[in-house]
């Protein structure tokens, strides 16, 4: 590399000046802040960084960073950083987004832009609720939500965007919550790093219109017995003490147990490098909501060629194989014929 | 077809003639439009001026033998300047009897059949809807019928290369081929180094197709079943090197072209939709000249990505069609928003909804003006013929970059799968179309240091700078809600808002100050009859007005390429003429944009058939409104009205 050293930045290098205006007590700012303060420690540049969002609460989030940004359309965010980052690989593109623009609006998006492997690192906020347009229930709000939309509770099965982004063939998957800022840290660190589409589902409260939605796991009290940190290569275990553990049953299924009852050697140690995301899945499928037991970190990390580096080998070879592409000859190219 | 000397000859006889229109039809499956193709090439190379009409259905394999599988091509060639398809065949060459059936009708009596005769059996006939053979009920003896068995003779041909007859008789199409390009002289040698080179792969199917076509074309010369054979002498040219170019390739050309005289990475974000997806493949084969294609997973990905690749400094295009356009819309907003470059090439086709897909029409100009939500001007470029395909692309790019703004490129069903010769350009003599990205702080933020705003504007053409990430200190964030006029900032300032409307209008209509002014043909100069087009109507307005100054009579004539904004003399035009007819493919399109912007009393000349008009046509409404002006002018007080309507090709008066 002959490019200079990268500048040394602090999180204040990485604040817009624009005044940050989501709602007093929103989760987003520990969200905001967890970025801001892991983006100096990357070593990477602020004009090479690029933060896409697409339309909700979570979307306001490029205005707050001093990099380039665009806020688009509600849920194109990674359908246009598709396009950026396939024509400009050497910038860093990262995609914020939130439940109803990734899942709803955008889901046709998000699920391509995973399976194709492109180089974005996507955060999407979830708090199961439709803040911006005033509390409707959203794709990952619980069946029976009562909300304006809903008076007499929500019918539809929501998603489970882990499980939905493994479907989707997704090289990357974790998820966090916004109130373990070094959690946030890490997993976004992890996030960042991958060669290829990352997701990242962030466990968000919406204090004004979905309050404590998530407080049944990661309240302060809770977070202990109901968090799972998944490690890579370690037993999956969680507890004040380490005194739960997670057991494969043989059949496919996974149980939360006492490691007391089964014995250290029977918990299933996480391997998120699996090239068959069946474990994966069957972690994203052990709570059935914030209310359960839930897995945190990353589920699945494996790699496969990007796509925009696949894009650039067929440039590089078709350059090869027919040498650089000259205009005047390929007007020619078909039958011609002359008059003098 | 005209000729030069008697229609009554002995074998062997060979008749000069100044034009021919011949129409291919057979099932889709019968490979007319190779055969049309190959003709075409062999015709280009003979130096005759040609035009072309390809039409198929939208079905890929309709039932075999129905009407609704029937597939034609169309070709008009000629030893002068031409400038459409033809109204209507001197030959129709049937493969069955569903395409005679469907295509007998545009016939003229007089004409020549050449017809499959194996084809018409009884099974085959049913499928056609026909209670009785039509070769032996008497129905087309006004014609000059040929009728040849050629899926048996093409069988027998192939018999050396051991091919099934099933087999062997999917090559009948060359058989034809042969068969025509012996009747009007056609040079053979390059069809048969296409068909080596196209089926190269399959050493029998390269050698059945060769032995058809030598057999269709041996069965000419030793049948003496045709009175005459007929040359056609190469036209007159400007002198330079021509190639025979469809519509969608010469857009794809020059996508590329614009690019490279930009000086950008192309990007092409589409989704595929007929007839918009040979531009795709097009583009898709050039990936040497850097060219990045996303299939992507719908419309508005495509247009998405497009953005996102313009955003980080590519030429971004989007290619679609029909409802494709409609799903674009949103996007393209936001380009107006974002102001940044962008093309929005869209290929014209029978709507609403899915509508006619193969078919032409010009019905999506009002989209492409007004398609949007809240007040959102994007520039509108339409092609006229298909090598204008290459010319237009370069010119919407062009404005595009000039100006950080959406474009709409309009093409159409028609030129995108007609073609025509085209005068090669030299590159050089391209236009440099390039911009330069922002590269220093414009401003000083609160704090007295030097600061990038993203919407301070060029004086000259109120574009903003185009910033790329990864320009040390000009980072900045943009987006669709309402921004501060030159910082860029979210503002929701009613004041503010006001004026960044205003700006954003001023900087489409001022576009025009880049654009020549405009001048109708009108040799004599005395016309009272403008004839105003735009689009893929230019051939058939600008033969019909020839025909009518051949009659002695003066009629003027104006096609438009920038529809967004208007040239700047336009009104000025318009208004030296009594009546302006504006022939268009849709209900009045352009009729109504000119009238709303000038008061000028234009008149709709409507077609929507999913055809292009007939040169005919034209030519009959230019002589009625002549003759209805002289007729006034004789009777000054007469009824007739401000509004004498036009009569429109059906009779019908067309009116807005």
């Amino acid at each position: 590399m002959t490019d200079v050293a990268v500048p040394v930045t602090t999180r204040k290098d990485w604040a817009s000046d624009q005044e940050v205006r989501w709602c007093p007590g929103c989760g987003d700012y520990t969200i905001l802040s967890a970025v801001q303060l892991l983006l100096p420690e990357l070593g990477v540049r602020r004009e090479n960084t690029v933060f896409i969002s697409g339309i909700g609460c979570a979307a306001r989030f490029p205005y707050y960073m001093n990099t380039y940004g665009m806020h688009s359309i509600h849920g194109r965010a990674p359908a246009i950083a598709t396009g950026l980052a396939v024509t400009r690989p050497d910038l860093d593109v990262w995609v914020v987004t939130g439940d109803g623009d990734s899942l709803s609006i955008g889901g046709n998006h998000l699920v391509h832009a995973l399976r194709r492997n492109v180089k974005l690192t996507i955060l999407m906020f979830n708090n199961q609720i439709y803040g911006l347009t005033k509390g409707q229930y959203s794709p990952t709000s619980e069946v029976g939500k009562i909300t304006k939309s809903t008076p007499f509770g929500s019918l539809d099965t929501p998603f489970n965007p882990v499980s939905l982004a493994l479907g989707a063939e997704a090289t990357f998957v974790a998820r966090t919550h916004d109130l373990d800022r070094k959690h946030m840290i890490e997993t976004f660190r992890r996030a960042h790093d991958h060669p290829g589409a990352s997701f990242v589902e962030v466990y968000q409260n919406c204090n004004v219109f979905n309050d404590g939605a998530f407080e049944a796991i990661n309240g302060k009290e809770n977070r202990a017995d109901m968090l799972i940190p998944l490690e890579h290569g370690e037993p999956i275990r969680f507890g004040a003490n380490g005194e739960h553990g997670v057991v494969s049953d043989g059949q496919g299924r996974l149980h939360v147990v006492e490691v007391a009852d089964v014995g250290e050697q029977a918990l299933l140690v996480h391997d998120e490098k699996r090239a068959d995301p069946g474990l994966a899945f069957a972690l994203s499928r052990l709570a059935t909501g914030p209310h359960q037991p839930t897995p945190i970190g990353v589920f699945r990390a494996v790699e496969r060629p990007d796509y925009g580096s696949l894009v650039d080998r067929q440039l590089l070879e078709a350059s090869e194989r027919a040498g650089a592409g000259d205009l005047s000859a390929l007007l020619r190219s078909g039958a011609t014929w002359s008059y003098d | 077809m005209t000729t030069d000397s008697k229609t009554v000859s002995e074998p062997g006889r060979v008749e000069t003639i100044d034009q021919v229109v011949i129409r291919f039809a057979g099932d889709s499956g019968d490979g007319m439009q190779i055969a049309g193709d190959r003709f075409t090439d062999e015709s280009a190379l003979i130096g005759n001026d040609l035009s072309t009409f390809p039409n198929y259905p939208a079905e890929i394999r309709a039932p075999a033998g129905t009407l609704a599988g029937v597939s034609a091509f169309q070709i008009h060639i000629s030893d002068h300047e031409i400038l459409t398809p033809g109204d209507a065949p001197n030959v129709l060459v049937a493969m069955n009897p569903a395409a005679l059936k469907a295509n007998v009708s545009d016939l003229p009596n007089g004409g020549i059949l050449v017809i499959n005769s194996d084809s018409f059996d009884e099974r085959d006939l049913a499928k056609a809807g026909y209670e009785t053979n039509p070769l032996e009920d008497g129905s087309l003896s006004a014609y000059r019928v040929y009728e040849i068995p050629m899926t048996s003779l093409t069988i027998e041909a192939c018999k050396p290369t051991g091919a099934k007859p099933r087999d062997a008789e999917r090559s009948k199409n060359f058989f034809a081929l042969g068969l025509l390009s012996w009747l009007y002289h056609r040079p053979i040698g390059e069809t048969e180094k296409w068909i080596a080179r196209r089926y190269g792969r399959v050493p029998i199917v390269v050698e059945a197709n060769t032995l058809a076509f030598r057999a269709g074309y041996n069965f000419g010369e030793t049948a003496e079943i045709f009175e005459s054979s007929y040359e056609i002498a190469p036209a007159e040219h400007i002198p330079g090197t021509y190639t025979n170019v469809t519509g969608n390739v010469a857009l794809a050309w020059g996508l590329l072209a614009a690019a490279h005289l930009a000086k950008l990475p192309l990007f092409l974000g589409s989704y595929p939709i007929t007839p918009a997806s040979d531009i795709l493949h097009e583009l898709s084969k050039h990936k040497n000249f850097g060219v990045r294609t996303l299939q992507a997973e719908d419309e508005i990905a495509g247009i998405g990505a497009a953005l996102g690749a313009a955003f980080g400094g590519a030429l971004g295009v989007t290619t679609t069609s029909g409802p494709g356009l409609d799903l674009k819309a949103e996007t393209v907003g936001l380009a107006v928003s974002l102001e940044l470059p962008l093309l929005i090439v869209d290929i014209q086709r029978g709507g609403p909804s899915t509508g006619l897909p193969t078919k032409t029409e010009q019905s999506d100009l009002l989209h492409a003006m007004f398609g949007r939500h809240g007040e959102a001007p994007v520039p509108i470029v339409a092609a006229k013929t298909p090598s204008h395909c290459f010319d237009a692309a370069i010119e919407a790019a062009r404005i595009a970059l000039r100006y950080r703004t959406p474009v709409y490129l309009l093409s159409d069903g028609y030129l995108a799968n007609g073609s025509e010769p085209w005068r090669l350009p030299a590159v050089e003599s391209l236009p440099d179309i390039s911009v330069e990205f922002a590269s220093e702080p414009n401003a000083t933020g609160a704090d007295g240091e030097p600061a990038f705003w993203p919407y301070v504007r060029d004086p000259a053409t109120l574009a903003r700078p185009w910033a790329v990430p990864g320009t040390p200190g000009l980072e900045h964030r943009i987006g669709g809600l309402e921004k501060h006029d030159g910082t860029g900032a979210v503002a929701y300032e009613p004041g503010n808002h006001e004026t960044m409307v205003h700006l954003r209008a001023a900087k489409i209509t001022g576009i025009a100050n880049d654009l020549a002014p405009v001048e109708a043909d009108d040799p004599t100069g005395d016309a009272r009859v403008l004839m105003l087009g735009w689009g893929s109507t230019y051939a058939a307005i600008t033969a019909g007005v020839k025909r009518v100054r051949k009659a002695g009579r003066s009629v003027a004539q104006l096609h438009l390429v920038h529809l967004n904004p208007f040239p700047p003399n336009l009104g000025k035009v318009l208004r030296s003429y009594e009546t302006v007819i504006v022939p268009e493919n849709n209900l009045g399109h352009l009729t109504r944009l000119v009238r709303s912007d000038f008061l000028v009393d234009a008149r709709v000349m409507s077609k929507v058939q999913g055809t292009p008009f007939r040169v005919g046509e034209i030519e009959d409404a230019i002589h009625e409104e002549i003759d209805r002006l002289e007729k006034e002018s004789q009777q000054p007080d007469a009824a007739g009205g401000p509004n004498g309507a036009v009569a429109g090709h059906n009779g019908k008066e067309a009116e807005l």
